[in-house]
């Protein structure tokens, strides 16, 4: 394989997007770790009660949706600029 | 009160509407009006076929039993699509380069298009997937039966397996309608995704609505309904722990390894952009379908008699409250869910399972007489058929075997695990090269081997293949080996243990066995092109399959076939289609038999990469290339042939021109030899006719006259003859017919007797002869008399020409080791440099002067006498006079050199 020479520094939109993929790339590990549940466990002792814990799964997995959304749509906008 | 009647009648009616959207899908797509099939919405809708019956019903069921288990099998997808940027968009942009048409295809592909690892992933997605439409059938008749039971209408609940039975067939019907219509090469069913999209609708209507009048119908509100679930003895311990976490990655897995799913997520895929909007609105699908489950679990455990089945919680609370509409609603999103499962599970089997084995197994049979194309495409639809058949026979079969008696969720989840066993061999061949087939064949039967043992034989509960005694106690009671315990892991769940034995044992085996075993060349490159798909190729989306542009395809023509035929090409289908003047539709038929037109030109392989290039915008894959090598070898191979044809041919006229000149020069020689010889002939003829006629008409000559007249004639009557002597014997010597006869002798001798033999009796011998001493020592065994002929003539000739006033003649005799050399030296003026080579063709003669009685073939004979006894004689320059060299060998040449 040819060793590819990319530039140092790059101009600041590709900058960007490398960024944005990068938290793409972050977020399901973001959200597989949180969903194993290391809040409730660590700071509610008792596990917490049902409701509690509903909340807490289903506020996670709007705020990864939203967070998708968020990604999703700079990337595609960015992408269309290139 | 809803009669059974009206439920068949609404199902029916709705599926008659499924007909119609997918029917109208199908002919929008061959006119090339895509439009909104093509949007990401409808992608995302059509990946919703993820939750079927199972979820559709059995997430509430799931949630009464097992608390939050639920939902793990959402939150797994979720983070899929979330990180699409790793998997996902890779796997898409594979998909659409290779051309891929199911997962046993990515994978066979991917390995070195290994036949053998696609049978192996047909037939683990084939047993993996029957007890998934086995559950679906039985999902939907439990619903009607629900509905009958419940209706109060006189109506006996009708048989669950009949009404399975004609599920099971109407969904093949279905499938086999729209799913096997046109084979496509990209294998998108535009008419199944449409009306997949519409289910996906109706299920998520049905489950909100279902939802909403619980919460706010039944219960009194959110308020009321956070007080009942923390009253609730929900199972949260059930939302942490191993099973949690394997859960998670079971439905993470399915999601991708699933062969539905990979037919939704990348086989129909018609845009890689289309992913970005599902990364975030699929998870908000299943976060939608899944918002009010646990509501309707908690009500439905409060309002309904203990002992109600949960899994029908979302049907039968709305019947019990008496809401006709809303439960039948329900009824249709639950349909919704298990037909489209089935139906797009039944597409993505049947492709493989005739790609990868009957057509096989159908192209091994009949390979002598093979090559009919059209054939082929009958076959592969009717075999298309039959699987889809088969495969839901199969369901049926399964679902009649286990009569319904389990859990809905259970035969999910083994079905997972199932198919998870093909993740180690996707991802790593997605991103290691290094993985190889032997590694993924070796790692994918142990998993699948320790999958069935663990798992799949014990849910049969010791009524099929393996005893309830050896779930219980291991085969032949050796407890290391039971089943759900292997090694004496006890005490963990049965799925967590058999999530973890059978994946890391295919792990281990596939890595290990990559890493000791050598790919192909074939795997190698395509590992390249597979792990580094974004080096190779672009993000572009194509135009769509069959929005391709007639004129595209009239300047590749008219490129490759010229101008003129390909107008008349395209002028002809034009007529054909009825468009007159016009550029023809491209058709798939138009582009069929043009890629057959100019596969004449350039190649199958080629015509199919380039028309492949214009239509479906994918890159050409490994083997296009192959072939496409195959064919320039071929015809290097040819011009190479012709190349080394037209050097011969080229050689073979050089030397035809070299004795075509040859023959010219010879003819022209031969010309001037006879009029030479006529010009030689007439000037002695002439003066014995003139003497002839001068003795026969004079009647007063005396006889001095006559005497001398008469000797005249006699002396140009003796030169005539000796002429034509000379002509006859150059002749004989010429043509090499001349005998040799050997004899043994001293050089002296031959030059003595040539010496004496040019004295003229009665002429003054002035010329002075000097022969070395050296000439008596030397023995020579060649023809004597030619060699002496040589001699005299060039002793005569010193005699004649010498122009010195005292002429000597020097013969000089020297030997090399197999050759004498005598050299004939005078101290005349020699022969001018111009005239040297001259001299030794026939009739030449420097000056007429003294040329008496000489017809100037003296030197010609010489030369070919010396040719003929192996010698030579040449003209040796520098001597101060006329020198010539005669070079004789010392042994005779071969007796043959006489004939020749």
């Amino acid at each position: 394989m040819k060793e590819q020479v990319s530039p140092q520094f790059l101009d600041r939109r590709s900058y960007r997007r490398k960024r944005l993929i990068d938290a793409a790339r972050l977020l399901p590990l973001f959200g597989a770790v949180l969903i194993f549940q290391p809040i409730p466990l660590l700071f509610i002792p008792s596990g917490g009660g049902a409701v509690t814990l509903a909340v807490y799964l289903f506020v996670l997995w709007l705020g990864l949706i939203v967070s998708a959304f968020l990604l999703a749509r700079r990337l595609g906008r960015n992408a269309a600029a290139d | 009160m809803l009669s059974f009647n009206i439920l068949v009648l609404v199902a029916t009616l709705y599926v008659g509407l499924l007909f119609g959207v997918a029917w109208a899908a199908d002919r929008r797509a061959r006119r090339g009006q895509l439009g909104w099939m093509r949007s990401p919405v409808v992608y995302t809708l059509s990946l919703s076929i993820y939750t079927t019956a199972w979820t559709f019903y059995g997430a509430v069921g799931s949630a009464v039993r097992n608390g939050f288990e639920f939902l793990a099998i959402y939150l797994g997808p979720t983070l899929v699509f979330v990180g699409w940027w790793w998997l996902l968009r890779k796997l898409v942009r594979v998909g659409r380069s290779q051309r891929i048409t199911s997962i046993a295809d990515l994978l066979s592909s991917r390995y070195g298009k290994s036949a053998m690892l696609a049978v192996i992933v047909t037939l683990l997605a084939v047993v993996a997937s029957t007890p998934y439409i086995a559950l679906q059938l039985q999902s939907v008749a439990r619903s009607f039966s629900a509905f009958a039971s419940r209706g109060g209408t006189g109506i006996d609940p009708p048989d669950v397996n009949v009404t399975a039975f004609w599920l099971a067939v109407g969904l093949a019907v279905f499938t086999i309608l729209f799913g096997t219509r046109s084979i496509d090469v990209n294998e998108r069913h535009h008419g199944v995704v449409t009306a997949v999209a519409v289910e996906a609708v109706v299920k998520l209507v049905a489950l909100l609505t279902v939802g909403i009048f619980v919460v706010w119908g039944i219960a009194g509100g959110a308020g009321d309904i956070l007080q009942r679930i923390s009253a609730a003895d929900l199972n949260t311990a059930s939302a942490s722990g191993n099973r949690w976490v394997a859960l998670t990655f079971l439905s993470a897995t399915a999601i991708i390894c699933l062969p539905r799913m990979f037919q939704v997520t990348v086989v129909e895929n018609s845009d890689e952009r289309h992913l970005e909007t599902a990364s975030w609105a699929f998870p908000l699908y299943l976060f939608l379908m899944s918002l009010f489950v646990l509501p309707i679990a908690v009500v439905g455990l409060a309002e309904l008699p203990a002992g109600s089945n949960p899994d029908l919680f979302v049907l039968t609370l709305p019947i019990a409250h008496k809401q006709e509409a809303l439960a039948m609603l329900v009824f249709l999103g639950g349909f919704s869910s298990a037909t489209s499962m089935v139906i797009v599970a039944a597409i993505a089997l049947s492709t493989m399972v005739s790609n990868h084995i009957v057509m096989p197994l159908w192209l091994r049979m009949r390979r002598p007489t093979a090559e009919i194309s059209g054939d082929v495409r009958d076959v592969l639809i009717r075999s298309r058929r039959l699987s889809i058949a088969a495969i839901l026979a199969l369901g049926y079969g399964y679902f009649r075997f286990t009569g319904g008696s389990e859990a809905l969720a259970s035969i999910g989840l083994i079905a997972f695990t199932g198919v998870a066993q093909m993740l180690p061999v996707l991802v790593g061949g997605l991103f290691w090269r290094g993985a190889t087939r032997r590694g993924a064949i070796v790692g994918l039967l142990a998993g699948f081997a320790v999958w069935a043992y663990t798992l799949f034989l014990p849910s049969f509960e010791g009524s099929w293949l393996m005893s309830a005694d050896t779930i219980a106690n291991g085969p032949w009671g050796i407890a290391l080996l039971r089943p759900q315990g292997l090694l004496g892991i006890m005490g963990v769940d049965p799925l967590v243990h058999a999530l973890v034995w059978s994946m890391g044992v295919n792990t281990v085996l596939f890595i290990l066995v990559s890493l000791v075993s050598f790919p192909s060349p074939l795997e190698r490159m395509q590992g390249v092109q597979f792990v580094n798909v974004f080096e190779h190729s672009s993000g572009q989306g194509p135009k769509g399959n069959v929005a391709v542009e007639a004129d595209d395809l009239l300047v590749m023509a008219q490129r490759i076939m010229g101008n003129v035929t390909a107008l008349r090409l395209f002028r002809e289908v034009a007529r054909e289609q009825g468009k007159g003047d016009g550029l023809p539709d491209p058709t798939p038929e138009f582009v069929d038999r043009l890629e057959r037109e100019l596969s004449g030109t350039v190649g199958a392989a080629t015509a199919h990469a380039m028309i492949g290039q214009i239509t479906g915008g994918t890159t050409i894959s490994v083997e296009d290339l192959i072939a496409v090598a195959d064919e320039a070898a071929q015809i290097m191979e040819h011009s190479a042939q012709l190349e080394a044809k037209s050097r011969e041919l080229a050689r073979t006229a050089r030397q035809l021109q070299v004795a075509n000149e040859k023959l010219r020069e010879l003819s022209i020689q031969k010309d001037s030899f006879l009029s030479q010889i006529s010009h030689e002939l007439r000037t002695p003829m002439t003066s014995i006719r003139s003497f002839a006629e001068i003795l026969r008409d004079s009647r007063d000559l005396s006889d001095e006259q006559m005497r001398r007249y008469s000797g005249i004639i006699l002396d140009e009557s003796i030169r005539l003859t000796r002429l034509l002597d000379e002509i006859l014997d150059l002749s004989v010597l010429e043509n090499g017919q001349v005998t040799l006869e050997r004899a043994t002798g001293r050089l002296s001798e031959v030059i003595d007797k040539a010496i004496s033999a040019t004295v003229i009796p009665g002429q003054d011998a002035r010329l002075k002869i000097n022969v070395s001493e050296e000439a008596d020592k030397i023995e020579i065994t060649t023809d004597l008399d030619r060699l002496a002929q040589v001699f005299i003539n060039l002793v005569s000739n010193a005699r004649k020409y010498c122009d010195a006033r005292d002429p000597r003649l020097q013969i000089r005799v020297g030997r090399d080791e197999d050759r004498i050399v005598i050299d004939f030296i005078d101290n005349g003026s020699g022969i001018p440099e111009r005239h040297r080579e001259i001299v030794f063709e026939k009739f030449s003669r420097l000056s007429d002067a003294s040329a008496a009685g000489s017809a100037g073939l003296g030197l010609a004979i010489s030369r070919e006498i010396m040719r003929n006894l192996g010698g030579r004689i040449e003209y040796l320059p520098g001597q101060g006079g006329a020198a010539f060299r005669v070079t004789v060998p010392v042994s005779p040449p071969e007796p043959s050199h006489g004939v020749n």
